[in-house]
């Protein structure tokens, strides 16, 4: 917490000073966007800083704020304005070959405060990198590019937030490396990190929940077991066709030993992702999915409320219907939006009745987004939303709008 | 043009959304939610009953076990309905009346779970067990609120009027705690058991703290040994928390029967009266004067005697509690029997212990004192057995 302050405070002092120089030499750098051979595991660079001058030091960020009216099964708690998340980058070259970048968020005003990257990365050659520090696991997609301003929804997808925990990530160290050849590209990434804990079977969720592991603080200073998480991932992409990536992330995930005392046997965790993103040709459609599924040893004489399977994932689908200078803004665009989204927190049926267990959640959200630049996007939801118990019962349903902005700073 | 086409179809599809927040279910469709008339600080304590029964989850670090069958009151009440068989209770250890439940192997419950490292609990070959799903809560404070009065009224032990019911109290030693209201008899040291598939427990109160401790392995001021251990350790949740548990248990409403008048369910009335359910499922009681003004001087429509029946051998367990025959039930409450498929999983779990898949086959398992019905139930015609269900499934 106090390292935690401690940057904090660095970055405010940064941007405190910064207030203080004369503006125009501040130089603003744009995302890459020029090829299209940037992939998923390029997001964590790919975004827009601000520089000064000629310093080796820039900072960025994005915000996002919404305001939402929901309601489930008729009852409403009324009209609610968010600020779920602002996030400070600071990025740096030491080297020609080494570079560091952090990311902080504060989440929900500042109620908690989390190193979400923080990482220096030494390059050997474009096969062979180093990254060490607080990296994300490369779990999915989502994990990898999740910054507000790059999605065209209020909220984020519910199978990669609440079943897989992103944004995840942990203190480790690994190797990434990324080819062309021609229209192609090829990356790959791995791991080993600090990992989960006993609380993902042991919650106040009442169902097995991966992200209950982000509220120990102490995953930042050490292992909670001793045992590594290794995450690894390979991507690839062509630029007509675009990209797909499959990933892996497993380790054991509880505390079976301590003081040399056997409290339980090694229970594991795995977990297999699968995500893709293309552009249609033509129409300029555009879609990104992932899918999961999670594995998790549980104990057979524990409840069945902790499942031991869990599977779930989500298809965006863009379209851009406006892109024209408007209102003051070059290239603003218009965007017809629509996500579908599906989890299941219990894979699997009820050994006393044979029947299936449910705990399972839909959720259809058609959209419009504003962009009037690449890196702001308006965004207007209805979310419709249909959630089971783990019996099956008559499903909770959830509806209501949206409306957030998201941008890079 | 393709665009055109783009945005008459997500228009349409945004339009289909007709309105922005989903209708809530009708009343009668659920069975959650207060009684009519608390106050505004009733409501807070039953709002905060609520929130501990519905959304409290145990964990191991709040006290959940370490040997436990459910990890929240929720986990087995869904909707504050009938339970699912994945939490049924298994209870052991006394198999003759007013025999002391012989906790030297593990009862009067069995714990079925564990956390991770610990062993659950198992039942050696041959003991007698019930299993038990767990009933609706629905409605408890208007039962609780009764005199035994009023339900001595309806006993015959002797069935001296002759047809064939006889209805007996269940006699329990109600725990330390118990503190006798001015509607509690006393009987040799005894009181009147009204809650429970056998009538075994006094009051909410009882009710709440044995499955807070047998169910889910909390301790508290009321019941401060540890399932497992069988010792004493520090309470896991305060008494404030069982208070408002119990005020929430007594404030909820009771079921609201749909579809009264339609012609079917009228039939379907007469023939229950006509086949004599009702000597047992007794239909209208109304309360005394109550401490809460909400359930005073209330008329309302349960379908129970409270009392004891002999219900044949074929639902003869070998296990029992208080002064009940192993062959003895208490008659169930019948009100909110067609919302149980709501909260069971889409399906109907009946009987004591679920075994029966629908309203018929539990009327046809009916032996003993209830089999004079089952006979006449079986003589009546398709069109009368189906008013006669749809009636039930209604209330």
């Amino acid at each position: 917490m106090k390292k935690c302050l401690l940057t904090l405070g660095v970055i405010t002092f940064t941007i405190s000073v910064k207030a203080q120089v004369d503006s125009t030499l501040l130089k603003r750098i744009p995302a890459d966007t020029s090829a299209n051979k940037n992939m998923n595991m390029d997001a964590v660079y790919n975004r827009p800083f601000l520089q000064i001058g000629k310093m080796p030091v820039s900072v960025g960020g994005y915000i996002e704020a919404d305001y939402q009216y929901i309601g489930e099964d008729g009852i409403t708690d009324g009209h609610s304005f968010r600020i779920p998340r602002m996030t400070l980058f600071v990025a740096s070259s030491i080297h020609r070959k080494i570079k560091f970048l952090s990311e902080i968020e504060l989440e929900e005003g500042g109620k908690e405060i989390s190193i979400e990257f923080a990482a220096l990365d030494i390059n050997f050659h474009p096969l062979v990198n180093l990254r060490g520090g607080v990296v994300m696991n490369p779990i999915g997609a989502f994990n990898q590019n999740h910054d507000g301003p790059k999605w065209e929804f209020v909220d984020r997808p519910v199978a990669m937030t609440e079943m897989l925990p992103a944004t995840w990530s942990n203190v480790g160290f690994g190797l990434y490396g990324k080819q062309y050849f021609k229209d192609w590209a090829f990356g790959y990434e791995v791991y080993l990190t600090n990992g989960f804990d006993n609380s993902i079977i042991n919650n106040d969720q009442n169902k097995t929940f991966l992200p209950a592991a982000k509220e120990s603080a102490e995953r930042f200073e050490e292992s909670s077991n001793g045992q590594p998480l290794i995450t690894g991932k390979i991507a690839i992409r062509n630029d007509k066709i675009g990209e797909i990536g499959f990933s892996y992330m497993g380790g054991v995930y509880n505390k079976s030993e301590e003081d040399g005392l056997r409290l339980d046997k090694k229970r594991g965790v795995n977990v297999v992702a699968l995500d893709f993103n293309t552009n249609l040709p033509g129409i300029d459609t555009y879609i990104t999915g992932e899918w999961a599924w999670v594995h998790v040893d549980v104990p057979e004489t524990y409840s069945q409320q902790f499942g031991d399977r869990q599977q779930g994932g989500f298809v965006d689908i863009i379209q851009p219907i406006l892109r024209r200078n408007l209102i003051g803004f070059k290239q603003a665009t218009l965007n017809l939006a629509l996500r579908m989204e599906y989890v299941d927190w219990n894979v699997g049926t009820f050994r006393e009745t044979g029947g299936n267990i449910s705990d399972d959640l839909w959720a259809i959200v058609p959209g419009v987004s504003f962009r009037p630049t690449a890196q702001t996007v308006l965004r207007f939801n209805y979310r419709f939303m249909q959630q089971q118990d783990i019996l099956g019962n008559p499903p909770a349903k959830i509806s209501g709008i949206q409306i957030g902005l998201s941008s890079y700073f | 043009m393709k665009r055109l086409v783009l945005i008459v179809v997500f228009s349409y599809l945004t339009l289909a959304c007709e309105k922005l927040i989903s209708e809530p279910p009708a009343e009668y469709e659920i069975l959650d939610g207060p009684v009519q008339g608390l106050n505004t600080g009733e409501q807070a304590q039953f709002l905060a009953g609520d929130i501990a029964f519905n959304d409290e989850v145990f964990t191991a670090e709040t006290g959940l076990g370490p040997l436990f069958v459910a990890t929240s009151c929720g986990s087995c009440h869904a909707g504050d309905g009938k339970g699912h068989p994945f939490t049924t209770l298994t209870r052991f250890g006394q198999t003759v009346p007013n025999m002391l439940p012989d906790l030297s192997i593990g009862g009067p419950q069995l714990q079925n779970r564990a956390i991770p490292g610990y062993q659950p609990e198992r039942l050696a070959e041959g003991t007698p067990f019930m299993n038990l799903t767990p009933p609706a809560v629905t409605g408890l404070g208007f039962l609780a609120a009764l005199t035994d009065e009023q339900i001595l009224a309806n006993a015959d032990p002797g069935d001296k009027d002759g047809d064939g019911i006889s209805g007996i109290p269940n006699y329990i030693d109600p725990p330390d705690y118990f503190i006798p209201l001015w509607f509690h008899q006393q009987f040799n040291g005894q009181y009147i058991g009204r809650f429970g598939k056998k009538a075994a427990v006094v009051d909410l109160l009882q009710q709440v703290t044995t499955a807070y401790n047998q169910d889910i392995g909390i301790t508290f001021t009321f019941e401060p040994v540890d399932v497992h251990s069988g010792l004493t350790i520090d309470p896991e949740v305060s008494d404030q928390t069982i208070r408002d548990v119990v005020f929430y248990l007594r404030t909820l409403k009771a079921p609201i029967p749909r579809t009264p008048d339609d012609q079917q369910v009228i039939r379907g009335k007469a023939l229950f009266n006509q086949v004599q359910c009702s000597s047992c499922h007794i239909s209208e009681w109304t309360t005394p004067s109550s401490d809460i003004t909400a359930l005073s001087n209330k008329t309302f429509y349960p379908y129970t005697d409270l009392l004891l029946h002999d219900m044949g051998s074929d639902l003869d367990d070998g296990a029992t509690e208080g002064s009940a025959e192993t062959y003895e039930w208490r008659t169930p409450p019948l009100w909110g029997l067609g919302l149980s498929p709501d909260s069971q999983g889409g399906q109907y779990f009946l009987m004591h212990d679920g075994r029966a898949g629908s309203i018929e086959e539990a009327i046809l398992m009916h032996g003993g004192e209830g089999q004079n019905s089952r006979e006449q139930f079986k003589t009546l015609s398709p069109a009368d057995k189906q008013a006669l269900i749809k009636f039930l499934e209604s209330l």
